[in-house]
């Protein structure tokens, strides 16, 4: 037919999939603005972005989660529309969460061939499933007793065998996120000699990671997203380091000495008194390696660092809400003795939770009970609550934040997100803290609310609070924060101060960290030699990285852990 | 009213679901009122009134108490064999009089209720499974305390169960002081707060300070004291102890009458009026089929209709 | 991919038996903690209840007699089908608290249809309860209601039909002599009943449904993670209902036999039965939370409590009713066992 049919005939033999103009919307925020993405037969694709950068939105519409609301996907030449990630599956596309979708209490190989074991008269053939299953795992460089539960795997194992179940299934395209963010060096190997092999059966894999040296290592072409957008797409050879990011961060590289669009002012005044907060030598369990930082009052300290370098578990762990090994937290001079929520509120520290749904906003309430919620003790004498004394601070606090709400009675479910976040905020703030721990405070919020948010850090700090602040939005951090702690793998790995709180500065500071992806010493000496005892469910465990969750033969409280939002690469 | 036109009602299912969740008891009350107003003969009477009245104080009381734990989140299903403890109690104990009697009863219902509370919230067992081993325990240790039926022939109990004040039984003017008293705590005391606080989001209270075992406990043994208290009632009632049956499924109605009344079994919210009418509903269904001779398994089947029904609407506010 | 995968492989070994999202430190008593845990919770109320046993018949003259032992055998042979069934629910993360009364109604139901012979003895309480089965099947999986309230919601309402069937109780239909069911169900081989060679049967199918068939891997995933077993392509709705089905079912068969074996439906019969089915399963080793169980422990489970109670009518001076107070005690201890030994493993 015509030229442009033939190339479109010729675009198709050598792209499996590919979107145009795919648009996704969510209340407030455009998460996917006519995205073009196309992958290549048994490319090694990935994926990047900062958080709300668009990442999972994409690949949830691919897979079928969500339905997108305008735009189309052709799968193999085909126009395809997935309502179902079932459906998605079915088709060829295999997404491998990190929070691996299998069933932790059945048998590895049993999980590796539900819903299509080996029959023998009609009943299943163990003996030949096990056996299968060693074999085909053996590909994949898991070597485990197949017939124990899958729970008995490191993540790593379980990832595997997530992948040889993809395979397995006929996949044409597996997506991958954050595989590595749980492994060990060695078995990263191990993964990218697996993905290699799929490179050679022509599967196509697309690679979401922050680690920029795996990317540059296993990935022939790269897409950036942000902010819903497509900013580049090409050859991951032809990219350099430092471009990358600041395509990321969507900074040009010249345009860093330019003023930045958020509503910060200049340096806060910084007072030369005591630290309001000290944290000293701090250790969790494989999340925390002797973190140790101190903020003053009237300053605005960042933490930076990627997803999963352990900002929220630092904010955490001094808010109470995190177990600690060890260390030391002192507010105003005073040291902390217990250590729980409630003792920190006392002391003075409010943390503004990352999640907000999950962990913030009691949604069936109104607006005015959540803000009242952690002040209530304060607002009330012999458990009494003084209803007078609840609307004075509410009001107070709905105009201050300027909270658009029908009403202090309306429920807070039905508010916009930055209206929601403004209500959290208030709610720390009617405690009268004197520190303030912002995780993520602007993230999907639309642009307005972001602003005023930013506006109220300024005032906050000016006021003599000090203020902790983690940001995913490096502008956001570097405009706001008068000073930047870096953390990686869970160790403070650098402090920016003065001229240093610049995105060239902290790039590169991102940029070495990200260069290393060696686990945090303490992982390394733990490390012992793993032997495979008979029952394959004996091991001493040799990882050292980050672990969240909580381990309990109750699996529905184990997979609520697992969805919950300590882990920050979570979602 | 005007959400009950028939063509809007097809249209408007999104927003007749919500709407029978908020007034949906009350409709149910008025039509039965009205039912029995023109079907049932002398139903306008003082007389029976007071008969309604007392016979629905149990699960009244009951679903007060059930009220607070599904706000948490959580439910309780051991009330019956928390009755049947009480009424143990109270015979074992009538030796000492009334008074230690009642008292002894309830320390035990509130004990009850503190193991099911500590088991929830410390020890981390599902709210199903620590009151269901309760429910087994509980109406077997009642049992081993009393083996049958024993009746009571103390004045006291008996005035208790029998007697009046201004026309009005002591067993209605105590559910009209308990109703108070959780209306209270539900509207002026942060302990009511955190109950909503905890069934809405128990993360974000625990975040926001808030103590949340401690709550989850005290809900419980009130719970467990609530349960007493209409175990003592409907023994001085019957003016005997039984331990065998009393309180038989009761647990069901009181669930039912909660969940009927609008707060929604996965917690976050609570609604004593509501809860009220839905104990009113329930007693209104049963004594409705059987002043019109209908048999008891009718009664029985009727319930279970109004039961699922119920948990299907308010089910579709959870979803979204 | 080849020699550098064999260092690799001996890495995403098993690292011992952790939790879901969890890893664990390495320590020296992780792995002896694992197996001592997966022992304890599979054969751990194997082992009590070979204590028992043999504390008994040292304890007690005629405990240990083929007599008294047939006893306890016949005696657990219906709570033991109920307990089958209940195993299926509680694998797939839900419980059926209705079977107590549907156990009730069958038995009425089998007295007064054994009047036109045994195949209608047996029939009509398997229709009527399978029905009821999976109309709570349908309730949960399709309306997404909470298991506990539509089984305790069919749980009355199967009382209600069975107060209809016997006349609101006051009819106790009599299975009529000469029935070519009675002796099957009555009689004894070799000193031992009839229903006890039923029960081996029945509980060898299950196990056999459970672990080797396709059904019975959908139940343990629709259990242990409904979410990803929908991913995985199990066909989650359908799965529960037949469970709840066969809940049902198996309450039926074990109501209308028991039905023959006292020669009348008696109605009182049954209620709370439930409690102690629940009982015997998570006793047994099945996890309530679902995902987890196997038929034997079941078996193991109601036998427990089965010798336990006539332990309890052995000493006379005991009321029965202390069969209650340790059946809810021994639940709570196992669920606490339960929960403490996955606490452990954590925190190892």
């Amino acid at each position: 037919m015509t030229a442009t049919a033939a190339q479109g005939g010729a675009d198709e033999a050598a792209s499996i999939l590919r979107t145009r103009g795919l648009t996704k919307r969510f209340p407030g925020v455009l998460a996917l603005d006519e995205v073009d993405f196309e992958l290549s037969h048994g490319e090694v694709h990935a994926l990047v972005g900062e958080n709300g950068a668009g990442k999972s939105t994409l690949i949830k519409v691919l897979t079928g989660v969500y339905a997108p609301d305008g735009g189309q996907v052709r799968y193999q030449g085909e126009d395809v529309r997935f309502d179902t990630p079932l459906r998605a599956q079915q088709a060829g596309i295999s997404t491998i969460y990190q929070e691996v979708n299998l069933i932790p209490l059945l048998s590895v190989a049993r999980n590796l061939f539900l819903g299509r074991e080996p029959r023998r008269f009609g009943l299943i053939d163990f003996p030949r499933m096990h056996r299968e299953a060693a074999t085909i795992l053996r590909d994949y460089g898991v070597e485990v007793d197949v017939t124990r539960p899958l729970q008995g795997l490191s993540m790593g194992a379980r990832q595997m065998v997530a992948l040889a179940r993809a395979v397995m299934a006929e996949a044409r395209v597996v997506i991958m996120d954050e595989p590595t963010s749980s492994l060990e060096p060695r078995e990263v190997e191990t993964l990218f000699s697996v993905i290699d092999t799929l490179r050679e059966r022509k599967i196509t894999v697309v690679y979401v990671s922050h680690r920029l040296d795996e990317l540059y290592r296993i990935c022939d072409r790269v897409t950036v997203l942000r902010e819903g957008r497509v900013v580049h797409t090409g050859a991951m050879a032809d990219l350099e380091r430092l471009r990358l990011i600041s395509l990321m961060l969507g900074r040009d590289m010249e345009q860093i000495e330019r003023q930045g669009s958020t509503t910060f002012g200049g340096p806060h005044q910084a007072r030369a008194e005591e630290p309001v907060l000290v944290a000293d030598d701090l250790n969790a369990r494989q999340q925390l390696h002797g973190v140790s930082l101190a903020i003053h009052p009237g300053e605005v300290l960042g933490l930076g660092g990627l997803l999963g370098s352990g900002r929220t578990e630092t904010a955490r762990a001094i808010a109470g809400a995190l177990p600690l090994e060890s260390g030391r937290i002192t507010v105003a001079g005073v040291p902390l003795r217990r250590r729980s929520t409630a003792a920190a509120i006392r002391a003075g520290i409010s943390m503004l939770p990352e999640d907000r749904k999950s962990e913030g906003i009691i949604p069936e309430l109104s607006v005015r009970e959540n803000i009242a919620l952690a002040a209530m003790p304060r607002m009330s004498r012999f458990g009494l609550v003084s209803e007078r004394r609840i609307d004075r601070v509410v009001d107070v606090f709905v105009r201050r934040l300027r909270i658009k709400a029908a009403g202090t009675r309306q429920k807070v479910a039905e508010l916009s997100g930055g209206n929601q976040q403004k209500v959290l905020l208030a709610r720390w703030l009617a405690l009268n803290p004197t520190v303030l721990l912002l995780d993520e405070p602007t993230r999907g919020i639309d642009v307005g609310a972001k602003a005023e948010v930013q506006r109220l850090v300024d005032e906050l700090a000016a006021e003599g609070l000090g203020v902790m602040l983690i940001s995913s939005d490096v502008e956001e951090l570097i405009e706001g924060a008068d000073r930047v702690v870096v953390l990686k793998d869970g160790a403070v790995v650098g402090e920016l101060t003065g001229d240093e709180v610049s995105e060239g500065g902290l790039m590169s500071a991102i940029a070495d960290a990200g260069a290393d992806i060696d686990p945090p010493e303490a992982g390394a000496a733990e490390t012992s030699p793993a032997t495979l005892p008979p029952t394959g469910t004996a091991a001493t465990s040799a990882d050292g990285t980050v672990t969240t969750g909580e381990d309990t033969a109750d699996t529905r409280a184990t997979a609520g852990a697992g969805k919950g939002p300590a882990r920050e690469e979570g979602r | 009213m005007t959400a009950l036109d028939i063509p809007r009602l097809r249209i408007d299912r999104e927003r007749i679901i919500p709407w029978l969740q908020e007034y949906g008891v009350y409709i149910g009350v008025a039509a039965l009122l009205v039912f029995n107003i023109v079907f049932t003969p002398h139903f306008l009477s003082l007389e029976n009134f007071r008969t309604q009245a007392v016979q629905v104080t149990p699960v009244l009381i009951l679903s007060l108490g059930m009220a607070l734990v599904i706000a948490t989140g959580g439910i309780d299903l051991s009330v019956g064999s928390v009755m049947a403890l009480a009424a143990a109690m109270i015979s074992l104990y009538l030796g000492y009089g009334p008074v230690v009697a009642i008292l002894v009863a309830l320390v035990a219902g509130a004990a009850a209720g503190a193991v099911n509370g500590a088991l929830v919230a410390f020890a981390g067992v599902q709210a199903i499974v620590a009151t269901l081993a309760m429910m087994i325990g509980g109406r077997g240790l009642s049992l081993v305390l009393l083996p049958q039926l024993e009746g009571i022939r103390n004045p006291g109990i008996r005035e208790l169960g029998a007697g009046s004040v201004l026309g009005v039984p002591y067993l209605v003017w105590i559910s009209v002081a308990l109703i108070a008293l959780v209306v209270f705590i539900v509207r002026r005391t942060t302990f009511g707060r955190q109950i909503v606080a905890i069934g809405g989001n128990r993360r974000a209270s625990e975040l926001s300070g808030l103590p949340v075992q401690r709550t989850l406990l005290a809900v419980y043994v009130l719970c467990g004291l609530f349960a007493a208290i209409a175990g003592v009632l409907a023994t001085a009632r019957l003016q005997a102890s039984d331990p065998n049956s009393l309180g038989v499924l009761i647990e069901l109605s009181a669930i039912t009458a909660v969940v009927v009344g609008g707060t929604p079994l996965q917690g976050g919210r609570v609604r004593v009026a509501g809860t009220v009418a839905g104990a009113v509903l329930m007693q209104l269904l049963v004594s409705t089929l059987i002043k019109h001779d209908l048999p008891p398994s009718w009664t029985q089947i009727a319930q279970t209709v109004v039961i699922i029904a119920a948990v299907y609407v308010a089910r579709e506010r959870g979803k979204k | 991919m080849t020699t550098g995968k064999s260092t690799a492989v001996v890495e995403l070994g098993a690292v011992g038996p952790d939790g879901d999202t969890g890893r664990q430190p390495p320590a020296g008593n992780g792995e002896r903690g694992g197996v001592a845990t997966e022992f304890v919770q599979r054969h751990g109320a194997l082992v009590v209840l070979l204590i028992v046993l043999a504390v008994a018949s040292l304890t007690l003259d005629s405990f240990f007699s083929l007599g008294n032992l047939n006893h306890i055998a016949v005696g657990a042979a219906f709570p033991a089908i109920i307990a089958l069934g209940m195993t299926f629910v509680i694998i797939t993360g839900g419980i059926d608290l209705s079977v107590g009364t549907v156990f009730a109604l069958a038995g009425v139901l089998a007295a007064w249809a054994s009047q036109f012979g045994s195949l209608a003895a047996l029939a009509l309480p398997l229709v009527v309860c399978g029905l009821i089965g999976m109309l709570n099947g349908v309730l949960i999986a399709r309306a997404r209601l909470a298991p506990f309230i539509v089984t305790l919601a069919t749980m009355l309402g199967a009382w209600g039909l069975m107060l209809a069937v016997s006349d609101e109780g006051t009819e106790t239909y009599v299975v009529p002599d000469g029935l070519l069911l009675t002796p099957i169900v009555q009689d004894r081989i070799a000193g031992i009943g009839y229903p006890v060679f039923l029960v081996i049967v029945l509980f060898t199918i299950g196990g056999l449904m459970l672990r080797r068939t396709g059904w019975g891997q959908n139940l343990y995933a629709v259990g242990g993670n409904e979410d990803a077993a929908a991913l995985l392509g199990v066909p989650v709705a359908r799965t529960k209902i037949t469970a709840y089905t066969l809940s049902g079912l198996c309450a039926g068969l074990a109501g209308a036999l028991n039905a023959v074996w006292l020669g009348s439906g008696v109605t009182i019969f049954g209620i709370g039965i439930e409690l102690d089915a629940i009982s015997a399963v998570v006793i047994g080793g099945t996890l309530l939370a679902g995902g987890y169980g196997f038929v034997s422990g079941s078996l193991v489970g109601v036998l427990l409590l089965n010798v336990i109670q006539n332990i309890i009518n052995a000493i006379g001076s005991l009321s029965s009713a202390y069969q209650q107070v340790v059946s809810g005690s021994f639940l709570i201890l196992v669920v606490l066992a339960q929960n403490y030994l996955s606490r452990r493993r954590k925190q190892v």
